[in-house]
């Protein structure tokens, strides 16, 4: 593959250094500054009011349930947690922006120089690469544009609606120091990390960090050195939103990047925008003349100051940190470092354990999840948790496995059913005529039919050539189109011939 | 007698005496507000006070209150009172234009927390009132609806940028107002209109519905001809609001058992040696240190202080505003409210705002936003904006310093008598000077109230006397302006204001 050696020579020549700053919708009921319902979607500027409007007059007052989310958070990527800090107004004009400023955190975040250790499958194995984390901040979010004609972007559109339900969701950023020594793995260590956050966050029970509607976000900061020299120029690729993507990006702009310092020309200082059917970045607006967002203190807020005693009554109800847990269920499921470092790249964690949770046993989940759908998952190109399959389903189909109702390849069937928008297991079983044929007479009656079209087979299983059996049992599947239990057939084959395995 | 002299009575009124007389069922809330309608009605053409106001809308609410009280609910002490509101407050389904071309025809949908509080204690709005453009101003000229003139001279200011409501106050128009004060907009109009107003300490009243000038400074307030009608309005718009975050959340001080005490004996009153000589009109001072003789004679102690860092207070006051208001004021840009310019699907998004600032803005809110805009640009802001924050932690320290010697501090409101309307407009500076007295009060965050001290002999003009006292100590104010006014009303018999020409 020309990408994978391209690849390979930008790293035998550069050095990547990325950096991710994160945006999180929070999952509280209300907005950061009002009592406007927070929920994703609702008609068009019906969850709004005077304070999320910006209308003259109004004022905001902090989510106290936004500030605690904010510090979990802070608490399980090893943050320090500021005992005083302001928010800070982020002035710029913008139709999206009821005040023309966005409430934000400027020198003062909430939470401070953490970490947060992910681990990525090299060539020699699992390696933990540990990201440092710079801060973590709490901000809202703005109104959604939605631009008609111009392509759905700003210019060239006849006109533009605002939505302002989004405006003043909680928002959390999450942002990066500058993360070095990743080398090929760069662009592997940014997934990981992103989903690791995203794990992070659904553990703290802070977010469901629902990616397909927009509410975690990602910039993505790359640039790339020669060996021994300063640091590159770095660009940033805007509103990356989804793992796979966050993957595409680093190495794509790699790849950019060094197409252009090879042929001596100078990375520019500019944002990107991601295009998701190319994995392409193009150029945005150039950050050489720096936006000037003239923060300060924002005045209308008073400053928030946790106490000592509050972090730490938080600090006792952090889950198990997703790593920690990741070890215990390594043990627990007696797997080995590169089989659950698998099952975590391919994003079926989760998804394993709540099927075990719902009554499947662990080798069953694990065989659903990394082969069946892995695959149909690969062949759709989506992401595992997005396919229509409940461990409910599973526990469902496992139940009539274990009843001899179903067989592994007939699940495998039904399955494809569900997965398809046919409906629930019972329906596509149903509708398709999906069970075990288990009826001895049936089977019997088959196994004679398979026998009198193959009159030799039977005097050689006779002779006790039994892997002979094989030509008469898959017949009977044929017959049985497929829907008999191949064990049972066998037996019954032997019972009717007299002969003993 | 004859209606058109009940009616001159009734305006002529204390909003006290009103509410009494109300409670009683002497006379309807209805009676009273028509009687201040018809006022407007017949003096506002010269005056100018008011922007809006809606005299079926009023003569309903008085009713409203008049079925109240005959069914036996008295919901405050200044129930079936009317009342002017300083433009700024937004009030629903009635205009708010805070003086500003930029907001005409905006409506808000929402009430201020004051305006709810004013509602539930049955007072009656009049309307609302002028004033210089987002309360930019000492004179209410940068209004965009043309100035409000001062009842005690038709050719001079009424100060501001709460003219509006103290004129409204001074001409009979209405019995109480309210003000907002950022660096002096409720204290300076009080002065040069021989009124009273009082800025509560910061957080004291809720600025939710207030359209932000400067959020740390600013603070809503009452207006009224009386002290003791001073203390009934504050003790109603005063409390904690859990939607504003810098409200206050503790007890009002007894503003009202204050202004009833009146006793200054054994007070420590510091004068501020700052804020007194070069600058101020000799009348100005003459009758402040007379106020002063008559709070000695009533047994205060006269001490002098020096607050060595109010000589920076100005320059520091007019970068933090500026830089406040360029954010605040940022809002209006003819997406949402207000005028729209240049939407004519030729031009951009950007060029629409720009077009619409250019022509909604006045000279001054434009020159402020350019100031304070500068003052947050990156590489400047240390400069300007970081220093003037070190500026206003030294004014409160000399504050704290002073309220440890003394229980009030005291100086002359406002450096001049009104000045005729354009004598100041082309010189920003001297226009800004005027506040001099009163805005290190805003930078600190404390309270302070003007009150009437006399009239300058030079002008014959009303000169005000200014009362300081520390954060969350606001009936101190009451006490020593209720001692003071007490004093002159025996002294003049009667309050100041009796002497403002008829119109």
């Amino acid at each position: 593959m020309t990408t994978t050696s391209a690849f390979e020579s930008v790293i035998g020549e550069f050095d990547p250094i990325i950096g991710l700053e994160t945006h999180i919708e929070l999952g509280t009921n209300s907005k950061m500054f009002c009592s406007c319902s927070a929920e994703f979607g609702g008609d068009p500027n019906t969850h709004v009011c005077p304070v999320c409007l910006g209308l003259p007059g109004s004022m905001p007052v902090v989510n106290r349930a936004a500030v605690e989310s904010t510090i979990r958070m802070g608490l399980a990527l090893n943050c320090s947690i500021a005992s005083w800090c302001r928010f800070a107004r982020k002035n710029y004009f913008y139709p999206d922006m009821p005040k023309d400023y966005q409430i934000s955190q400027y020198d003062e975040p909430l939470c401070f120089d953490g970490y947060l250790d992910v681990t990525v499958v090299t060539d020699d194995g699992p390696q933990i690469f540990r990201v440092e984390i710079e801060r973590v901040h709490m901000e809202e979010d703005t109104g959604k544009l939605t631009h008609a004609g111009g392509a759905g972007r700003i210019h060239g559109a006849t006109h533009s609606l605002v939505d302002y339900n989004r405006a003043g969701i909680p928002l959390i950023e999450v942002v990066t120091k500058p993360i070095t020594g990743t080398g090929r793995y760069a662009p592997e260590v940014a997934k990981a990390y992103v989903a690791e956050l995203r794990d992070l966050m659904r553990a703290l029970g802070v977010s469901d960090v629902r990616m397909e509607e927009g509410s975690l976000r990602c910039d993505v900061n790359v640039s790339l050195s020669r060996d021994g020299e300063p640091w590159g120029t770095r660009t940033e690729t805007k509103n990356v939103n989804s793992l796979r993507s966050v993957e595409r990006a680093v190495r794509s702009e790699m790849l950019r990047q060094a197409d252009q310092l090879r042929s001596g020309e100078r990375i520019i200082q500019e944002t990107r925008h991601f295009h998701e059917e190319t994995g392409d970045t193009t150029s945005g607006r150039s950050k050489e003349q720096a936006e000037d967002y003239r923060y300060f203190p924002e005045p209308d807020l008073v400053p928030v100051a946790p106490s000592a005693e509050w972090i730490e009554q938080l600090r006792t109800t952090l889950p198990e940190v997703p790593s920690v847990r990741r070890v215990r269920l390594r043990d627990s499921w007696g797997i080995s470092d590169f089989e659950m470092q698998s099952l975590v790249n391919a994003g079926a964690l989760n998804l394993i354990e709540s099927t075990i949770n719902a009554g499947v046993s662990e080798q069953a989940a694990r065989k659903w999840w990394t082969g069946e759908f892995s695959r149909i998952a690969k062949e759709r190109d989506c992401e595992l948790e997005d396919l229509s399959v409940t461990p409910a389903d599973i526990l469902e189909v496992e139940i009539l496995i274990a009843s001899g109702d179903l067989t592994d390849k007939i699940a495998r069937t039904v399955f494809e059913g569900v997965l398809a928008g046919d409906g629930s297991v019972t329906a596509v079983i149903d509708a398709r005529g999906l069970k075990v044929v288990s009826d001895d007479g049936a089977l019997l009656a088959a196994i004679e039919q398979a026998l009198a079209e193959q009159p030799d087979v039977a005097e050689k299983i006779k002779s006790g050539k039994i892997q002979a059996a094989g030509a008469i049992v898959g017949a009977v599947m044929k017959l049985t189109k497929g829907q008999a239990d191949a064990a049972k057939v066998r037996a019954l084959l032997f019972e009717q011939l007299g002969v003993t395995e | 007698m004859s209606d058109a002299s009940l009616n001159s009575d009734l305006v002529r009124q204390s909003a006290a005496t009103l509410a009494t007389a109300i409670a009683r069922g002497e006379v309807s809330s209805e009676q009273v507000t028509q009687a201040h309608l018809d006022r407007i009605a017949e003096v506002d053409g010269q005056v100018n006070a008011f922007l809006f106001v809606d005299p079926e809308a009023s003569l309903a609410r008085a009713r409203e209150v008049d079925a109240q009280i005959s069914s036996g609910i008295i919901a405050s002490p200044l129930a079936g009172v009317p009342i002017a509101l300083k433009d700024l407050l937004a009030t629903r389904g009635v205009p708010t234009t805070c003086g500003s071309k930029i907001l005409e025809g905006w409506i808000p949908p929402y009430n201020a927390t004051i305006v709810e509080r004013l509602e539930s204690a049955g007072v009656v709005s009049l309307g609302k009132t002028n004033m210089d453009e987002f309360a930019m101003g000492s004179s209410t000229e940068n209004s965009g609806y043309g100035p409000t003139h001062n009842p005690w001279d038709l050719e001079r200011i009424p100060g501001g940028s709460g003219g509006g409501s103290a004129a409204a106050i001074a001409s009979f128009e209405a019995p109480l107002a309210i003000g907002t004060d950022t660096g002096g907009s409720i204290r300076q109009p009080a002065a040069v209109t021989g009124t009273v107003g009082v800025k509560p300490t910061y957080g004291g009243v809720s600025r939710y519905g207030i359209v932000a000038l400067a959020s740390s400074l600013d603070q809503a307030g009452p207006c009224a001809r009386s002290v003791m009608d001073t203390a009934l309005l504050h003790s109603i718009i005063a409390g904690h609001d859990p939607r504003d975050s810098t409200s206050i959340n503790a007890p009002v001080p007894d503003v009202i058992a204050a202004a009833k005490s009146g006793d200054v004996r054994g007070m420590r009153i510091g004068v501020i040696k700052q804020l007194q000589g070069e600058g101020f009109q000799s009348g100005v001072i003459s009758q402040f240190n007379a106020a002063l003789e008559i709070l000695a004679g009533l047994g205060a102690e006269i001490v002098e202080v020096s607050c060595e860092h109010f000589q920076y207070a100005l320059g520091a006051y007019y970068l933090i505003l500026p830089s406040e208001a360029s954010s605040n004021l940022a809002r209006f840009d003819g997406m949402r409210f207000g005028i729209r310019v240049g939407d004519d699907g030729q031009h951009s998004v950007e060029q629409v705002m720009s077009a619409t600032r250019e022509a909604g803005f006045g000279a001054e809110v434009k020159r402020r936003i350019m100031l304070g805009t500068y003052a947050l640009s990156s590489g400047y802001y240390d400069a300007y904006y970081g220093q003037a924050q070190k500026i206003r932690t030294l004014i409160t320290r000399d504050f704290e310093a002073a309220f440890a010697q003394v229980d009030v501090l005291v100086s002359p409101t406002a450096p001049t008598t009104a000045f005729k309307l354009g004598a100041k407009v082309n010189d920003p500076l001297a226009m800004y000077l005027n506040d001099i007295a009163t805005i290190p009060v805003n930078l600190a965050g404390n309270c302070a109230m003007s009150l009437p001290a006399g009239l300058a002999p030079e002008d014959g003009l009303p000169v005000g006397f200014q009362i300081i006292a520390p954060a969350m100590a606001d009936d101190r104010l009451y006490k020593v302006g209720s001692a003071l006014e007490a004093a002159l009303v025996d002294k003049w018999g009667g309050l100041l204001i009796d002497e403002v020409p008829s119109l």
